[in-house]
């Protein structure tokens, strides 16, 4: 007779299984030692988009929802950091706050129109959406029209911890990314997550059971935003800027892409899939130049992982492993 | 001068033919999604490049054969509808049996490559063709100055459309399609190729979208970007239009074009996203959209 364990027996830590422990631990300290063998810059920014990704993949994973408008929270988010960091003189951790509760909002505004569509009409609606969003970013007057907010302060987090040094300001994007990880990997476990999922597998069924479905999916959308738009904000306060590109369509494009290479619907998958995107693109610019068009052979890889690996890297490793 | 609205009435008309003409390339783009989408459960992403595709096709038929705007008519979507066939062939075929999530996914990594391999050889700056001899010059309608050529864009999109409108829902070839399109199944065990309607579908979606490439390239200038814009303010009208329903899709684009270009008269900055209010407003109020079935 198999023996029945009791899921509430033993209180569980944030993460689940010993094996995601350990993988976290390793995660964690290869980004610790990262900084002092290659590019801090070149790390943050791959923690950023690893960030970006994984909001992305909340709802593409786990709720089923292709967004093609996150470009729209990473972008208002960092236009919104840069500003009150610039113009009302924020201090660093009130910026985040601004710039992740203008993400936050955009996704319930968002989420609440698009979900009023089924299936594929979603991608559709918050694509355009972002798109309007990028117009009016282009024509608003805070923002700067094309050249961006420039110039944007680091200043001092809490008072004491000067982010112009790049050992702290990397220090501080790794704290974030990792909690904001956490924090994806606890709403995918908890009784929300849950029924996130249900949605995903049988939207009518979840409904019938009673669950308030397209609650849940604007809150998903929402939860989805305000991460997307963190990790805009790091973005925004590394470079020390925000442009209209953070709006364009070819960011929401560039999330996608980690995912599908990565492996969607599994956690790591997507940073998996942002650094391997950040790799390739540094040593073709590496090997070739800037002005190399990059997109073209990370196009190609694109199509041929769809055809041959819909499950992503990450997928197709693990399938491997365990044959 | 006359006046509408304390708007000179020169303006007022010349932004309505400009909102026509943007009008006609929605019409023809929504059409051409519409289609592809009715039979291959696709959004097609990269409808905008290879609308890109059909000016370029122009721009190099001209350049390298000498043959001018009246031919490339025919033959540049020709040429773009068979990479279609090929795409479809070689790609979109393996991915029926998946979610239709992954042919949205494979289509936008076509137009990237598409975007970059153009952008990669011609550079972003816009590269010009003229208006053919026979359509230079114009009418003075007397309230108005209607140039030749744009009065052409409009009456052959209005042909197209209603023709496309006239084979699916009038003639035995469109009712085999919609048939198919309700229950491939049953259509094939009638002795029908369905698979090769869906190919030769696919093609005549993207043929259309080089045509009104085509047309555009004399209006607008022949630039690597010039679908990626195009392309998403489509995917509001199909949003708003609904994709259900073919002459759905033409009014809803022609309606729209003509919205837009009274917008840049009266409240010029808001003409870049008036198609997207009125998607979200179209959303609040008919989930549906104007002319869909529910989803």
């Amino acid at each position: 007779m198999e023996r029945v364990v009791d899921p509430l027996a033993k209180k569980p830590s944030v993460l689940r299984t010993q094996s995601e422990t350990i993988g976290f631990v390793i995660m964690v300290a290869a980004l610790a030692i990262a900084p002092f063998v290659t590019y801090p810059l070149f790390l943050m920014q791959a923690m950023c988009f690893a960030l970006f990704a994984c909001a992305f993949n909340l709802l593409i994973g786990y709720v089923g929802l292709l967004s093609f408008g996150h470009a729209l929270y990473f972008g208002w988010a960092s236009y919104l950091s840069a500003y009150s960091a610039k113009a009302w003189g924020f201090p660093p951790e009130l910026a985040i706050l601004t710039g992740t509760a203008t993400a936050a909002i955009c996704g319930l505004v968002a989420g609440s129109l698009a979900i009023r569509r089924q299936g594929i009409y979603f991608a559709m609606i918050t694509l355009a959406l972002a798109q309007m969003m990028y117009f009016f970013a282009l024509q608003a007057k805070f923002t700067g029209g094309e050249d961006g907010i420039q110039a944007v302060p680091r200043g001092h987090l809490f008072g004491i911890f000067d982010l112009k040094n790049e050992m702290t300001m990397y220090a501080v994007v790794l704290v974030i990314f990792l909690a904001g990880f956490l924090f994806i990997y606890r709403i995918i476990h908890s009784p929300f997550g849950e029924v996130l999922k249900a949605i995903r597998e049988n939207e009518a069924r979840t409904r019938a059971i009673g669950y308030p479905v397209e609650r849940y999916k604007i809150v998903a959308v929402m939860l989805s935003g305000l991460f997307a738009g963190l990790a805009g904000v790091l973005y925004a306060i590394q470079n020390e800027f925000a442009a209209p590109d953070f709006v364009y369509f070819i960011t929401s494009g560039d999330t996608v892409i980690f995912n599908v290479m990565g492996g969607i619907g599994t956690l790591v998958g997507p940073i998996v899939g942002a650094g391997f995107f950040q790799l390739i693109r540094e040593l073709l610019s590496r090997l070739f130049g800037d002005q190399f068009p990059y997109l073209i052979p990370l196009g190609v890889i694109f199509i041929v992982m769809i055809i041959f690996l819909p499950q992503g890297l990450l997928g197709f490793a693990r399938r491997w492993l365990n044959r | 001068m006359v006046e509408i609205f304390g708007i000179p009435s020169q303006a007022l008309f010349g932004q309505l033919l400009i909102g026509l003409i943007n009008g006609s390339f929605y019409a023809l783009l929504s059409l051409g999604l519409a289609v592809i989408f009715g039979m291959l459960n696709i959004i097609n992403f990269s409808h905008g490049a290879q609308y890109m595709m059909g000016a370029f096709a122009a721009y190099l038929i001209l350049q390298y054969s000498g043959l001018g705007y009246w031919p490339a008519l025919i033959i540049a979507p020709i040429i773009v509808g068979i990479t279609g066939i090929i795409i479809e062939r070689l790609f979109l075929q393996w991915l029926y049996k998946l979610d239709h999530l992954y042919g949205l996914l494979l289509t936008f990594g076509l137009a990237l490559i598409f975007e970059g391999v153009a952008r990669n050889y011609f550079g972003s700056a816009g590269l010009p063709y003229t208006v053919p001899e026979s359509l230079r010059g114009g009418q003075n309608l007397g309230f108005m100055f209607l140039p030749n050529y744009r009065a052409w864009v409009i009456a052959a999109s209005l042909v197209v459309c209603f023709g496309t409108w006239f084979v699916i829902e009038r003639t035995r070839l469109g009712a085999y399609l919609r048939a198919a399109t309700e229950n491939p199944t049953l259509v094939r065990a009638f002795g029908i190729n369905v698979p090769r309607m869906i190919t030769l579908t696919y093609g005549f979606g993207v043929a259309l979208a080089a045509l009104a490439g085509v047309m555009a390239a004399p209006i607008y200038n022949v630039s690597p970007q010039m679908g990626s814009e195009l392309i998403i303010v489509v995917f509001a009208v199909v949003v708003i239009g609904g994709m259900g329903s073919i002459m759905g899709a033409i009014l809803t684009g022609f309606g729209l074009g003509i919205i837009e270009g009274l917008t840049k008269v009266f409240w010029p900055e808001a003409s870049s996203t008036v198609i997207f209010v009125i998607m979200a407003i179209v959303l609040l109020v008919r989930p549906a959209g104007l002319f869909g079935r529910r989803a």
